[in-house]
């Protein structure tokens, strides 16, 4: 326990603390997006997806237990880096001239809490459903929750849509410096695989944009070029 | 001949570091684009005695870009403009006729002010003595061709070992993190066969010690490496990183 | 002839040392704690003396400067150490090395020190290879040599082109590491302003604390001076701005024989200069000389042509003409003169037209400019930073600068001075090199003397002191208490003479009088007229230099106008001394004596000695000449030729 504390208490301790609990978060955000995706598949995919999720049971909610525990230290964690890094540095240069650090880097921190604030919208959102309750009752013809439906709907609200492309936009530039940073941090930047992934690191932090991105925008298409696909079931 | 050029100055000055420093207006005329910054400031305090004022205080001591004494912030930038460049071996050829140029020290809690342009950066000491050495008996050493090691290794330790310990790692940070340094330390001794009985101990107490003297905490921004006139790189931070951890798990363990 | 007693052990010379170690007085390890050592100076010899005196378990006390001692300047050094290894198996020896450092010193080092240099020279690889020196390796993971300038094996070891700065890590880390453990207290930001000597004997040193300007005496069972040379009296130099000759001149003036002063090394392969507002020359390291080729235009009217438009058979590749068998390698002091010559002769290059030509079109064409940059890449970077001009595609320019200072406080055997419990380490000392040192042996001797030398001698020494805290000395003693007052009083002086001029005006004055007349080459007349200038250049100083600031507080005018202030002193001593040495031998080249080719010509009969000063309180040009005969029983003196 006391090696445990002590390694907390180290700077490269929190550190490896925020690398691996975001790496979880990475692995959640990458694979909730593959999920999402099915959405362009049809009613079909995406609802006996969200079914087999439900059906998880008490598995689900360890899961979620432990993506909320990651979410809790990674915050708290960064937060006490934040306040320390602070203290460390409290006069700043007349002349402020980064040479190096990008704009996802200098922005961890305002970026990560607007995310937490999207991400709590999120989930009363399409979660918990608490802002359109009725959306509990919408069942497909096969008598799964039609969350089909309900994630075109959602989308169908300009102003949630907005909300979400800012939120995921944010997102995607934490995890332009949050990917490539985790391999830093980990340990991991000397070998010779490592140099290509901090290279792509951007280049993945905007697909995963690119992949949320493109259901509220092909949700709002699909309204308005009455296209074929991502049109909601009848309620 | 060569071509000289006139600069406005906004200089730190401060008597001590409990006084409250300001930035103070000085011209540099005529200054020879051949000479150095330091030699450029040489030039303004020699225009300041003339003037009965006091003239800049700034550490400076081999001027070839080796001893890592000069520590200026020049334009919000550690040893100004040019990269992989002492504040002694950058030139004033890399400036423009009527630039105004902000001369700062190195600013963080772990190098208190001690005079104008000059900082106190024993803190390096300090983590120097927690553990960057290899504890050999002078007189006990075998030859030094009994252990070969392969030249890549001795090259990257020569790469670490560079470090010139001006601290504008420290200064360039955002959260004045001394990581490059420590790691570059670390890394050095970490890479030679001799460095391996210690490796543990060194890595755990030279970053207990880096936290204790009030550095921040690597963000990865590599405004370090940026700046680094010994071109120290950020993947020796990345090796402290591993080497840290492992170390803390070998000491968890020893103690159970 | 009791006052220079050199105590060389007697004996064959390959047994000399091992003798004399056994013959030595000895510290039980229990003991050693009860007695305190004072260093000054971190570099190589301090810092690496101060390290083993205190692993030994002596109570060390060590002072720098600068806010580091990992910052002393033997970190500049750029090309390599020697060492009688013989890995490449050409030849070489502990003799060899011996017999080529008397010789390249132009017969003019005491044999038994320069023995024992290059019997230790192979325990300092050793020793710092296994504090981490990261020195270069060929691919099977063995060491790599080189060879370098003025020497026909390859035994210097070097790390890329930072050698001194990681033999200076190396020390420091050692260092660091007593300093953890308790042994060694460390004083940065101190500079030692006076030696005190109670009864005959050195027991403590002033210095002022740099940061508060408070000026402390701190008392030690011996002195130990490892401060560096005293280059800088020629205010431009290759030495860091910090370095002086403070502590070894104020020693001589409390007592300390001062040997050789004249004995000035000008290293050959430094970047010229560019105008008034020098501050200081950089040195390229001569490892260049390995594969550049050293030319000027034979024509005075090419001088002003880029070096392209300049056929081969319009250049003088005068060092290859001349030396045939050292060619471009030849010695330093050597090299040197002949970039003079070539510059007085009207042929120099650059705007100032005091420059040469060092041309790596061959190499680059023999060998690949890949293979040029991996050698000397960080050398051509430095060039370029510095000239903006890009050596891979025209000629570098170099010239002659002030690099190395061969004369120093003088020792005997044990590297103590006439001043007992005063002893010398590194170049502070004047031991080993003679009248010239070769390349890449600075770094060998700072080391031999710091790990090797006095951690054996000094327990000479200490064993004839009071071992109990009730009989030694202690700050309270009158002597420190008037110390104090002097080193108060000179520094209050200081402060309120408050002229006209900067001390860094007198610095310049004083700097290039002496290069024009107490330089490269001198004579009875330059250095009359340069005897004559000195004590009015240092009459006006102490009118009319204007130091501002307070003495409480950091003070870089007041901590320059000290040193200023001895150079003024010093400088005299040294032109006396070149004054006094008619002949020429190493750096020490006085043109009434040179062969009709224009070759240093020594004089054995008259001048194989070590000239040593004493102060003379009253007036330097009144100092008195003592003699310590120099014997040669193993090599013989001969005219030192590189033809």
């Amino acid at each position: 326990m006391k090696a445990i504390i002590s390694f907390y208490q180290s700077s490269i301790g929190k550190k490896w603390i925020v690398a691996l609990t975001g790496l979880v978060l990475v692995g959640f955000v990458t694979g909730h997006m593959i999920g999402n995706l099915q959405v362009f598949l049809g009613h079909e995919a995406l609802n006996r997806y969200a079914a087999f999720l439900q059906g998880l049971g008490e598995l689900l909610w360890v899961i979620r237990g432990v993506l909320a525990a990651c979410i809790i230290v990674h915050i708290i964690t960064t937060v006490l880096l934040w306040v320390q890094n602070n203290a460390a540095k409290p006069q700043k240069y007349a002349v402020n001239n980064p040479q190096a650090g990008s704009i996802g880097a200098r922005t961890m921190i305002v970026s990560g809490l607007i995310i937490i604030c999207f991400l709590v919208f999120h989930i009363l959102h399409f979660t918990a459903l608490s802002i359109h309750p009725e959306w509990k009752l919408w069942e497909d013809p096969d008598g799964r929750h039609d969350v089909y439906s309900l994630v075109i709907a959602g989308f169908r609200n300009p102003l949630e849509s907005l909300f979400y492309l800012v939120g995921v936009f944010l997102l995607a530039t934490h995890l332009s410096h949050g990917i490539q940073s985790f391999i830093q941090t980990l340990g991991l930047r000397s070998r010779k695989i490592a140099e290509p992934l901090t290279t792509a690191s951007p280049y993945l932090a905007g697909l995963l944009f690119l992949g949320y991105a493109s259901i509220p925008v092909g949700v709002l298409l699909a309204q308005h070029l009455n296209l074929p696909i991502l049109q909601p079931l009848a309620h | 001949m060569s071509d000289t050029i006139n600069l406005t100055l906004k200089v730190w000055r401060q008597p001590n570091a409990s006084t409250p420093g300001k930035f103070v207006e000085y011209p540099a005329k005529n200054i020879p684009t051949d000479c150095s910054f330091l030699e450029m400031l040489d030039i303004v305090n020699e225009t300041l005695v003339a003037q009965n004022i006091e003239p800049v205080a700034f550490d400076h001591d081999c001027r070839e870009g080796i001893c890592g004494m000069c520590s200026l912030v020049i334009n919000g930038v550690a040893h100004g403009p040019e990269k992989a460049t002492t504040t002694c071996q950058l030139h004033m050829r890399h400036f423009k006729d009527g630039d105004t140029v902000y001369v700062e020290p190195w600013r963080a809690v772990a190098f208190p002010l001690i005079k104008d342009l000059v900082v106190d950066r024993t803190a390096f000491e300090r983590i120097q003595q927690a553990g960057g050495y290899i504890s050999a008996r002078n007189g006990s050493a075998p030859d030094s061709n009994s252990v070969p090691i392969p030249k890549q290794n001795a090259d990257c330790a020569m790469d670490a070992a560079a470090c010139i310990g001006c601290g504008a790692c420290v200064a360039a940070c955002p959260n004045s993190s001394a990581m490059l340094f420590v790691s570059a330390k670390v890394s050095h001794l970490a890479l030679l066969p001799q460095g391996q009985p210690e490796r543990t101990r060194r890595a755990v107490k030279m970053v207990k010690t880096m936290d204790a003297e009030g550095f921040g905490n690597c963000t990865n921004y590599y405004e370090c490496e940026a700046v680094c006139p010994a071109e120290i790189k950020s993947s020796f931070i990345s090796m402290l990183n591993r080497e840290y951890v492992f170390a803390a798990a070998r000491e968890a363990v020893s103690e159970i | 002839m009791a006052i220079l007693d050199s105590k060389i052990p007697s004996g064959p010379i390959e047994k000399k040392w091992e003798k004399h170690k056994f013959e030595s007085k000895l510290i039980n390890p229990a003991n050693r704690r009860k007695y305190t050592v004072i260093v000054v100076g971190s570099g190589l010899a301090g810092g690496a003396a101060a390290a083993t005196l205190g692993e030994q378990g002596y109570n060390v006390k060590c002072f720098c400067y600068q806010d580091s001692p990992r910052r002393a300047h033997s970190i500049a050094a750029q090309g390599g150490i020697n060492a009688a290894k013989n890995y490449p198996n050409d030849g070489d020896s502990v003799y060899r090395l011996f017999y080529d450092t008397v010789k390249g010193g132009d017969f003019r080092a005491r044999e038994a020190n320069v023995y024992r240099l290059a019997e230790v020279s192979s325990a300092i690889i050793d020793q710092c290879t296994a504090l981490g020196v990261p020195f270069a390796r060929e691919y099977g993971g063995l060491l790599a040599n080189r060879s370098f300038g003025g020497a026909q094996v390859s035994r210097t070891f070097y790390a890329r082109g930072q050698t001194g700065q990681q033999l200076l890590l190396g020390a420091y880390s050692a260092l660091s590491r007593q300093i953890a453990a308790g042994t060694v207290k460390m004083f940065p930001r101190s500079e030692m302003l006076d030696l005190v000597v109670v009864d005959g004997h050195a027991k403590g040193i002033i210095v002022r604390n740099m940061i508060t300007g408070k000026i402390e005496a701190h008392a030690a069972d011996t002195v130990v001076l490892a401060t560096g040379g005293y280059g800088n009296v020629f205010y431009l130099s290759t030495n860091a701005k910090g370095c002086n000759v403070t502590a070894a001149w104020r020693a001589h003036k409390k007592g300390a024989f001062f040997a050789n002063p004249c004995y000035t090394q000008i290293h050959p392969t430094c970047i010229p200069v560019h105008g008034d507002f020098q501050s200081k020359l950089t040195l390229m390291s001569e490892s260049l000389r390995n594969d550049g080729r050293v030319w000027v235009p034979k024509k005075k009217e090419d001088c002003g042509k880029h070096p392209s438009e300049i056929p081969e058979a319009d250049r003088d590749y005068y060092l290859e003409r001349k030396y045939p068998s050292f060619g471009n390698l030849a010695p330093r002091d050597i090299s040197s003169r002949a970039a003079k010559e070539a510059c007085d002769d009207g042929r120099g290059v650059g705007s100032t037209r005091q420059s040469v030509y060092l041309d790596f079109a061959d190499a680059i064409s023999r060998l690949g400019e890949n293979t040029i940059r991996e050698r000397y890449g960080n050398l051509f970077d430095m060039y370029h930073k510095i000239t903006a001009e890009d050596a891979y595609k025209v000629p570098m320019r170099i010239f002659p600068a002030v690099h190395y200072t061969m004369g120093g406080l003088w020792v005997d055997y044990n590297l103590m001075s006439n001043l007992p419990g005063l002893h010398v380490a590194g170049e502070a000392n004047f031991s080993d090199h003679g009248a010239n040192r070769l390349g890449a042996s600075a770094l060998m001797q700072g080391l031999s003397d710091g790990y090797f030398v006095l951690p054996s001698t000094i327990s000479n020494y200490l064993a004839t002191q009071p071992r109990e805290a009730s009989q030694k000395v202690t700050v309270d003693h009158p002597e420190f208490k008037k110390a104090v007052a002097e080193v108060e009083a000179r520094t209050n002086l200081l402060l309120s003479i408050k002229g006209k001029r900067s001390v860094d005006s007198f610095h310049r004055e004083l700097g290039l009088l002496l290069w024009e007349n107490c330089g490269m080459a001198r004579s009875e007349e330059s250095l009359k007229k340069a005897l004559a200038q000195i004590p009015v250049i240092r009459d006006e100083f102490w009118k009319n230099v204007n130091v501002l600031g307070s003495a409480n507080d950091l003070n870089q005018s007041l901590e320059m106008a000290g040193r200023v202030a001895d150079f003024l002193e010093f400088a005299e001593l040294m032109c006396l001394d070149a004054l006094q040495r008619e002949e020429s031998c190493g750096g020490h080249f006085r043109v009434e004596h040179q062969f009709p080719d224009g070759e240093a010509k020594r004089d054995d009969e008259k001048f194989a000695h070590v000239a040593a000063w004493e102060h003379n309180t009253e007036d330097v040009s009144k100092s008195v000449r003592h003699v310590e005969p120099l014997n040669y029983e193993n090599v013989h003196l001969a005219v030192r030729s590189y033809k």
